[in-house]
């Protein structure tokens, strides 16, 4: 996993709620047996019509969002199913960081395993983070190792992430490797107790 | 006496392997489910860095997402079959237990668990899918993961977690007569939202439950995800160990009266103390629709449809707008004007046998309605047996439904169960997302009782004055 410190980039701002696993990636494209390449699926039955064309009323389809990697949306995203297809597509298509005024906790933490960043700010928050990126090109940084997200013209907003969590980010841990240094008490645990 | 405690925290106590500050704790997990689609990324995971799966005898696999259920030996989608035999190549090199698509054990993961008695009360469970929330119902700590934390159960057979927060979900009253387990827990999401358990895990209790059987139990805990919550579940009583009695991995003889004793002493302690609550009376639930595109879009059968001026908190204006649109209905009429031209009875939340049989008690000597394509998919081969030998898939088949093989099916449209864009359906399912089956479909959930009235009449009609004898 790619460790994640400090990310500056283009914002994509999709204004919604209750954004669920199912739009993020759709069924159809859960069948293959490898982690990269899911990208050009990501929102897919948004972003294109019955035979395969961009829709133009969807805005990631918009050139201004070209490159984007910081993507700012509404309550509960990632809610419904626990395919980490949904992040290994927003990653895919290059996505880094996610900005959601509440995230689904599968989600979540799927993000995390990735080197995703998710971050929860206030409704207020990415409400006016939403309506920047709308606008003109909208680019913001986030600095982990100080949990803040600040642009150039004086917005500035800290997050809350639990430590272990932050830790694996910046190191970009093999978090298997991690737990298996326990190896002796998972042993013991299973001897006495399981 | 020490401090009284919910059955979470008791579970929980009992699994940390490993706690330290500033950490999550590290928990063991006895069981872990394991099917086609969210899984093979993991075994190749731990093929690249050379690791083994640390307990085959605590995992077990079986196909269910993507299988055909309807001549089964042929599957013809080249990608779909590669997945399949993926699995299979999987559990021969890892050595790991699998229920594949000829083996009568085969059905929907979270059928067979509890099924075949892998899933016990007290046991912590986990598969990489977000329903695994269903073996809540036997007081398990039951929750749903992503492929990365499959791998890592795979490999050391734990996770890190953080201990949950707790809330008490709890039914007062009685359910009125014909009123279901779906009814109730679409009820409750529809009162409180699709994101209220997000961060907890729920423990539903009242007399409402209690009176439940282990079957109506896995439906309401198998939706717990769809209000937020990872997991559900429900405190084991006579209920739970009547059904476990017998069963293929469950203790036999005194080490079954010894579990009981175990299984006993997990019930959340009277005095305990739980971080939220939220309270519901079963008796003013009444048949549930949902109208729109998460399942908290939700009425009773007798309601109009809502308007986006009546937006509350949980869904504002605009995405009640965009469900309607999406949904291609009108606000304020009667949703049992709606006229559907798919039925769908199956999936985790309502395919076990019990959900055939009150089904097919609404069906008998009746026919499916002009224009109306109705299927009836069971939850595994061995509920699919026991129906045909009680003659449903008679009743069934004679009153115009399809008779299929077990598998996911409909409920999510990954094998060629798929509805058409812009159709509707009444369906036993678990989630009316868009797109969910199908690009463009149109997805309305029901119980099993509904579902099947729906067929009859082809449109949304109150089962209550449908049935002359109660289910």
């Amino acid at each position: 996993m790619e460790p994640i410190r400090k990310h500056k980039g283009l914002v994509y701002p999709i204004n919604r709620s209750n954004i669920d696993t199912d739009q993020i990636i759709p069924k159809q494209f859960l069948k293959r047996i490898e982690r990269q390449g899911f990208g050009q699926f990501l929102f897919y039955n948004w972003r294109f019509d019955d035979d395969g064309n961009e829709r133009s009323d969807f805005s990631l389809n918009d050139t201004k969002y070209d490159g984007a990697s910081i993507l700012v949306a509404g309550e509960n995203f990632g809610c419904g199913s626990s395919r980490e297809h949904a992040p290994w597509a927003l990653q895919d298509y290059g996505f880094k960081v996610i900005i959601a005024s509440s995230f689904a906790d599968i989600f979540y933490n799927n993000c995390v395993k990735n080197g995703i960043l998710p971050i929860q700010l206030t409704e207020e928050q990415t409400s006016e983070l939403v309506k920047k990126a709308e606008g003109e090109p909208f680019t913001l940084s986030v600095d982990l190792e100080n949990q803040v997200v600040f642009d150039d013209a004086g917005f500035e907003a800290s997050f809350e992430i639990i430590n272990y969590l932050r830790e694996m980010l910046l190191n970009g841990w093999d978090e298997i490797a991690v737990t298996l240094t326990h190896e002796d008490k998972i042993s013991t645990f299973e001897n006495t107790k399981a | 006496m020490s401090k009284p405690k919910t059955i979470i925290d008791k579970i929980w106590d009992r699994h940390v392997v490993h706690k330290e500050e500033n950490k999550p704790d590290l928990i063991y997990i006895d069981l872990q489910l394991v099917h086609e689609v969210t899984s093979p990324q993991a075994f190749e995971g731990l093929r690249m860095k050379g690791r083994r799966v640390r307990r085959p005898d605590r995992t077990f696999a079986t196909m269910d997402h993507n299988v055909p259920t309807i001549a089964r030996h042929i599957i013809n989608d080249p990608i779909s079959k590669k997945q399949m035999e993926t699995l299979q190549k999987n559990c021969e090199e890892f050595e790991v237990p699998l229920a594949d698509i000829n083996h009568p054990d085969q059905g929907i993961v979270h059928v067979i668990g509890p099924e075949l008695g892998l899933t016990q009360p007290g046991k912590t469970i986990v598969c990489g899918d977000s329903h695994t929330s269903t073996h809540g119902a036997f007081g398990a700590l039951a929750f749903g993961i992503g492929t990365s934390e499959v791998e890592h159960v795979l490999a050391t057979q734990t996770l890190w977690q953080a201990p949950p927060k707790t809330m008490n979900v709890k039914v007062n009253g009685r359910l009125s007569p014909a009123i279901t387990a779906k009814d109730l827990i679409l009820a409750i999401i529809a009162k409180f939202g699709v994101r209220f358990g997000t961060g907890y895990v729920l423990e539903y209790t009242g007399e409402a439950i209690r009176d439940l059987s282990m079957e109506q139990r896995m439906t309401i805990c198998n939706m717990s995800i769809e209000a937020g919550a990872r997991a559900g579940l429900i405190s084991p009583d006579e209920t739970t160990f009547n059904y476990l009695k017998g069963r293929r991995h469950v203790p036999k003889d005194e080490e079954f009266d010894q579990a009981v004793a175990e299984w006993s002493a997990l019930a959340t302690d009277a005095e305990a103390t739980y971080d939220a609550m939220v309270e519901i009376d079963a008796n003013e639930v009444e048949p549930q629709v949902t109208w729109g595109t998460n399942p908290s879009m939700c009425i009773p059968v007798s309601a109009t449809i809502p308007a986006p001026e009546s937006a509350k908190t949980d869904a504002s204006k605009e995405e009640i707008e965009r469900a309607l649109e999406y949904m291609g209905l009108e606000a304020n009429k009667p949703i049992s004007s709606v006229t559907i031209e798919h039925v769908f009875i199956g999936s985790c939340t309502n395919s076990r046998i019990s959900d055939l049989r009150r089904a097919a008690k609404v069906v008998e000597g009746k026919t499916v309605h002009t224009g109306v394509r109705a299927m009836v998919v069971p939850g595994s081969q061995s509920v699919k047996l026991v129906a045909e030998s009680e003659g449903l898939d008679k009743v069934f088949t004679e009153a115009g439904f399809e008779w299929r093989d077990a598998g996911c099916s409909m409920c999510l449209a990954m094998n060629d169960d798929i509805v058409p864009p812009g159709e509707r359906c009444a369906s036993t399912s678990n989630r009316n997302f868009e797109g969910r089956q199908g690009n463009g479909a149109r997805t309305h959930l029901v119980s099993p009782e509904m579902a099947a009235a729906a067929a009859i009449e082809g449109r949304f009609v109150d089962v209550r004055t449908y049935l002359t004898t109660p289910v």
